[in-house]
């Protein structure tokens, strides 16, 4: 089935039945989640307060909410492709592979859309006293 | 499955550095996935929920089981990040001299740990 030739295994025929785009994007996200992780540990790190107000005031200003969708977006697009590999290396049962791949993508979509619209909520909320 | 030959597999090869770098990067990485982004989506949550909601958030997270957890997940992200750049490395084909890839797989794991007491050291010294 393809397996002894490189064509072959670039047509996807492999057992994984693909695998190029899968570990690229990997690596792509694994860079935004670098930048972006660094970003936040150092950002919250140098916060001079952990009180509501201080850390609403910080993650609701335009650039660090930018810099949080982002990372909600690399952060939980990379853990679905690894998560992915780990269940393609435990889970054997095609049926059972299938119907968990399918509770990944469930969980991971919409973790990260509630993430996003929680950003949003803080950034576009009007600008309460003390933020000006 | 037919009853062919299997790889060897953990229980059979004597541990070392560079096996244990990788297993050490699938745990610290799927742990993160299913525990630091439950965290990060709560700690999210809380902010646009308003002031009650974060300080839930925040009396869980400052109990000694919520400090663990952060500890934990901080230490995860740091030695994850550490063995990812080694995996960066070995992606362009450098690094496979095996005194090299024995030094690289127990630097890795080491500097996560100092990353991580670096870190809190900046929290708490702020």
């Amino acid at each position: 089935m393809g397996n002894g030739t490189s064509i072959g295994r670039v047509r996807g025929l492999g057992s994984a039945h693909e695998g190029a785009h899968h570990w690229l994007v990997q690596r792509f996200t694994a860079i935004g989640n670098l930048v972006l992780m660094l970003f936040l540990a150092i950002s919250l790190a140098l916060l001079p307060s952990y009180d509501y107000g201080t850390v609403t005031g910080w993650a609701s200003q335009t650039l660090p909410a930018t810099a949080l969708a982002l990372l909600i977006v690399s952060v939980f697009w990379h853990a679905r492709l690894g998560l992915q590999v780990l269940i393609e290396d435990y889970v054997h049962d095609a049926g059972t592979k299938f119907g968990v791949l399918v509770l990944l993508n469930l969980a991971t979509i919409g973790g990260a859309a509630f993430g996003i619209v929680s950003i949003a909520r803080l950034a576009l909320a009007p600008v309460s006293g003390g933020a000006a | 499955m037919a009853n062919r030959p299997m790889a060897p597999h953990l229980q059979v090869w004597k541990w070392g550095p560079h096996m244990a770098v990788s297993i050490l990067h699938r745990i610290t990485g799927d742990g993160m996935a299913l525990v630091g982004l439950a965290v990060l989506l709560w700690w999210l949550g809380a902010m646009a929920g308003g002031p009650a909601a974060y300080g839930l958030f925040q009396d869980v997270m400052g109990s000694p089981v919520g400090l663990i957890v952060l500890v934990g997940l901080s230490w995860a992200f740091f030695t994850h990040m550490m063995s990812g750049l080694r995996h960066f490395v070995l992606d362009i084909g450098a690094g496979y001299e095996l005194d090299t890839n024995k030094t690289w797989s127990i630097l890795s794991p080491v500097l996560g740990i100092l990353l991580t007491a670096g870190f809190w050291a900046l929290v708490l010294l702020r």
